[in-house]
């Protein structure tokens, strides 16, 4: 216990105690990297324009780059390309933007809550709970309309996630990565043979909901994305405010306590947060795992662990991610199509991979 | 020497017995636990064959399988109900064995071939092998590949100056993901009536199992059990460490080679014929473990008594007991799930 606390005295020190540059020079460097973040965050949003137009150019109808820019600025309805474009590329490009932002915000915003380089919506059973709620009361109560389910989605991720980080808390050593994943694991194996049992049942269900349980942005019923919108447009923008508290959250409930914060409140609405994000985007795409893995990883290569940087980072360039993977999964078996969620899996794995391989998280 | 008593079985129930070229020990208690799980096992499964739309009393039962009965009874047991009774039986012992073997080899009880994707690289196989409609024969042999080309992959992904049981766990749980999103993708491709059959498949279940299985799965049991039981010796000197088991003369790399290979096989067969049933290879190694003590040949048998009583009856619960019916795996989930937490809960796993 001593030596505990020493520890978490030394570290507060080291995290109030400003770098020792000369006071100038530091200001000028901190300028400039300001600069440089920022420029990227631009290069970010003017990749996220250029991979919205490539999403309307790119598919199994091939047309002009002109046809796609006439579709959205000058629509001629009776074109049958114009029309393609404009009521299928383009709703599965803004539902594919909206959902990969706000998921790699709700992953970075995990990490730094559960202090887990391995929390994504997905690993940690939170889009599973979702799913399962939203199967079971389709089936049981027959609601069809997204106005009622959405909320029994929330109802489910809220209530998987609780599961998943209580068994991953109790017990001794507390929360570890590798107790959350493996609780996370086992509650979405255990959701998921439910979920599947009941679409066995019916033939007609399991035509439907097997495209949306891969993970796909492709048909979305674009009133449910609608509905959805606000809670992962508002949901990751109320996470952006967050930056700050979140770095000092990542420094342990410790240092956190002891540089002053009052840690439960930013704990608990950052996760009622993740769990509106998750419990949304299930509902429109279905779970689409590992987005909130892979891009804050990539994020954090690039512009380190400030969160404050982090956050828009992962929301700009979470869009791209995933829009660009249903590029992919558009291109690569043509005329079929490759669900967003399992082109997703297949980036999100060697960075799983990765982070088990790193020093001090499975050792 | 010869004065001294060094044999300490001889205190806690063990029996040596020795010949000029092989000695070994008998653990009287695990072979009288076995008895009374085999007797069991029998009861149940008489009880489960009794069960069903068609009435039948355990007497009559016991003539239709003697061949004795009036035509129905003889049609209903012998052809329907006793394979399926047979297989769910073997595929639970398969499955626990396999799972007694990775948790043994990584001396981790949250290790099994479930968690660790193995069998879903099985049924990814499988399910291809299915949906094109390939000779069904040879579909044991598939997913035996596929099992053992995933765990090939995990461990090599995994292998960094040795396996770190954390470490294998979560790379397997990345293998396990990437591999399942290829199952989906390859179901998703094609129409529903089609993908069906392997659907009901990947849930895990024991329908309309046929005599065809019956023999696939008896003749594989008895070569893999032979050889877990004959492994288990080298799995326990493993146990002890690296160095120590280098220091008895154990070829390590081979040693544990040859019991992936086993696990892979054990697990392959299970899939191959009811699909990856989860849970059965987590749950009962440990509660063996509990009844049994530690790694034995011995216990490797009593393991497998106890996965063929419980996957029997999650089956019957799954046929009969339930609403509607379902596959057994949902019911092995329903179990298995909440147990698996617990034993999550109890680990020090990660804790440095």
């Amino acid at each position: 216990m001593f030596d505990r606390e020493a520890s978490v005295r030394q570290m507060a020190t080291r995290a109030t105690v400003p770098p020792t540059a000369p006071p100038r020079a530091g200001f000028v460097a901190r300028r400039t990297r300001f600069a440089v973040k920022s420029v990227g965050l631009v290069l970010g949003l003017a990749g996220v324009v250029v991979i919205a137009l490539l999403s309307l150019r790119i598919g199994s109808l091939d047309l002009t780059t002109e046809t796609a820019w006439n579709a959205i600025v000058n629509f001629d309805p009776n074109s049958y390309e114009q029309t393609v474009v404009r009521s299928l590329r383009l709703p599965r490009t803004i539902v594919a933007l909206a959902i990969g932002g706000a998921l790699a915000v709700a992953g970075a915003t995990m990490q730094a809550v559960t202090r887990n380089p391995l929390a994504d919506p997905f690993i940690l059973g939170v889009s599973s709970g979702a799913s399962f709620a939203i199967v079971t009361v389709v089936y049981y109560a027959g609601l069809s309309s997204p106005h009622q389910y959405i909320w029994f989605a929330f109802a489910g991720a809220l209530g998987a996630s609780a599961l998943v980080f209580a068994v991953g808390a109790a017990g001794s050593g507390g929360p570890t990565p590798i107790k959350l994943a493996l609780a996370g694991v086992v509650i979405s194996a255990a959701l998921g043979a439910w979920t599947s049992a009941l679409l066995l049942l019916d033939d007609e269900t399991l035509d439907t909901v097997r495209f949306w349980l891969a993970g796909s942005v492709v048909n979305r019923d674009m009133a449910t994305f609608w509905f959805v919108s606000p809670f992962l447009v508002g949901g990751s923008l109320l996470c952006l405010l967050l930056g700050h508290q979140l770095n000092v959250l990542n420094l342990g409930e410790d240092t956190a306590k002891a540089l002053g914060m009052r840690t439960e409140p930013v704990r608990i609405v950052s996760s009622v947060i993740v769990v509106l994000i998750t419990g949304a985007a299930v509902a429109v795409a279905g779970p689409i795992g590992f987005v909130g893995l892979a891009v804050p990883h990539m994020m954090r290569a690039v512009v380190g662990v400030d969160y404050r940087w982090l956050l828009p980072y992962s929301l700009v360039y979470g869009a791209i991610f995933l829009t660009a993977a249903d590029i992919v999964g558009r291109v690569v078996t043509r005329p079929a199509e490759l669900q967003a969620g399992i082109v997703t899996a297949f980036v999100g794995v060697p960075f799983l991979v990765y982070l088990a391989r790193r020093r001090g998280l499975a050792e | 020497m010869s004065t001294i008593e060094l044999d300490p079985g001889r205190r806690s129930g063990f029996r040596t017995i020795r010949s000029p070229y092989y000695a070994f020990r008998l653990n009287v208690r695990v072979i009288a636990l076995s008895m009374v799980a085999l007797g069991a096992l029998a009861l149940l499964a008489i009880w489960a064959i009794s069960l069903g739309s068609y009435q039948m009393d355990y007497l009559d039962v016991l003539r239709a399988i003697a061949g004795r009965g009036s035509e129905d009874q003889l049609f209903v047991v012998r052809t329907i109900r006793l394979p399926r009774t047979i297989c769910a039986v073997m595929i639970g012992a398969a499955l626990a064995m396999s799972g007694a073997i990775f948790q043994g080899l990584v001396r981790n009880p949250l290790v099994s071939p479930d968690i660790i994707g193995i069998n879903s690289g099985a049924s990814l196989v499988a399910v291809v092998w299915i949906i094109y409609g390939l000779n069904g024969n040879l579909l044991p042999v598939a997913a035996f590949i596929g099992a053992i080309v995933t765990a090939t992959i995990i461990y090599l992904l995994a292998w960094k100056q040795g396996i770190a049981p954390g470490r294998l766990i979560l790379v397997g749980i990345g293998v396990g993901a990437a591999v399942s999103a290829a199952t989906q993708f390859v179901t998703i491709r094609f129409p529903v009536e089609i993908v069906r059959p392997a659907t009901v498949w990947i849930m895990g279940s024991v329908y309309a199992t046929s005599w065809n299985d019956v023999i696939v799965i008896t003749l594989s049991l008895t070569g893999l059990s032979i050889a877990a039981v004959v492994l288990a010796r080298s799995l326990r000197v493993l146990q002890l460490g690296d160095d120590l088991g280098r220091g008895l003369g154990l070829s390590l790399e081979r040693t544990r080679l040859s019991l992936i290979v086993v696990g892979c096989g054990l697990s392959a067969v299970a899939v191959a014929i009811a699909g990856p049933i989860g849970f059965v290879a987590l749950m009962i190694p440990h509660m063996a473990r509990i009844l049994a003590g530690p790694v034995s040949g011995t216990g490797i048998l009593f393991t497998g008594i106890l996965g063929g009583c419980f996957l029997l009856g999650a089956d019957v619960i799954a046929n009969h007991f339930l609403p509607v019916t379902l596959p057994v795996g949902v019911v092995t989930a329903a179990v298995g799930a909440p147990y698996f937490l617990f034993l999550l809960y109890r680990s020090r796993l990660g804790v440095s």
